[in-house]
């Protein structure tokens, strides 16, 4: 189960929101400082793709973010519903379909994108560090 | 001249050499981004197009905002215009690098540097 949950509806002033939320838990978590800047765009990144993807496809239905720690890994997965168009970003075809997605497998230490039922899930995770990673109270 | 402000984002406008300097404060991200496009986009319907956006007091930068320079890019372009970018912080330099974007904009340290180098050109 994961150690945070938080579902927004697919806005984009609320991305701002999922990227603070998701620091805050990466630094409670023990994530290095080093990282916390890989952890913002990261989440930043997939909570953006996913913004779009239910803007175009459903716009009631929440964008779920679950945040966790667990054998020495801090790890996020953004789940949209609906596929992404595959046309334009934001910018109107100024970045290729995907880059995104590129840009969080630069930014994060492990990814994994897979299909869920009717959407897309996106997990990337980073190392933990420290005495937190072994298990001491935060 | 302050064209918007907001928490997230600051806009601000001048014009130093002949060259017009768009200085960015606060988050470029999906919210914040469409306001810098449309200012750029406004820039180069009034006939700017060498642009020089200075983004050393920008926090935050993702692929929208990347998306929002590469197409100011290619409107001056359209006119043999150019835009260069100035900025030193490592946080905002990662995702250029991560993404190639270090090849096709011209970064500089500082307003000056970015002028000079511009005029050099000419």
């Amino acid at each position: 189960m994961a150690t945070v949950e938080v579902s927004f509806s697919p806005l984009p002033a609320h991305v701002r929101t999922a990227r603070l939320v998701a620091t805050a838990v990466a630094r409670r978590s023990g994530v290095s400082e080093t990282l916390m800047d890989e952890v913002r765009l990261a989440v930043g990144e997939a909570c953006s793709r996913a913004v779009e993807t239910h803007a175009a496809h459903c716009p009631d239905e929440p964008v779920k973010v679950a945040l966790s720690s667990q054998e020495g890994r801090f790890e996020i997965e953004v789940v949209n519903a609906g596929r992404p168009a595959g046309g334009p970003g934001a910018d109107g075809a100024q970045l290729p379909p995907g880059f995104s997605l590129a840009v969080i497998a630069g930014l994060a230490d492990d990814v994994q994108i897979s299909e869920t039922n009717g959407g897309t899930s996106v997990k990337m995770s980073w190392p933990l560090s420290g005495s937190l990673a072994a298990g001491s109270p935060a | 001249m302050a064209l918007e402000e907001s928490v997230d984002l600051k806009l601000d406008h001048h014009n130093k050499d002949g060259i017009e300097i768009v200085d960015v404060e606060g988050e470029i991200d999906v919210y914040t981004a469409p306001r810098l496009r449309e200012l750029l986009i406004d820039l180069v319907n009034n006939g700017h197009y060498q642009l020089v956006v200075n983004m050393e007091k920008v926090e935050f930068l993702d692929s929208t905002g990347l998306g929002v320079l590469v197409g100011g890019l290619k409107r001056v372009r359209a006119h043999d215009g150019s835009l260069d970018l100035v900025c030193t912080q490592e946080r905002i330099l990662k995702i250029f690098r991560i993404t190639g974007l270090t090849k096709v904009f011209g970064i500089h340290g500082t307003v000056d540097e970015a002028i000079a180098n511009r005029k050099s050109e000419r």
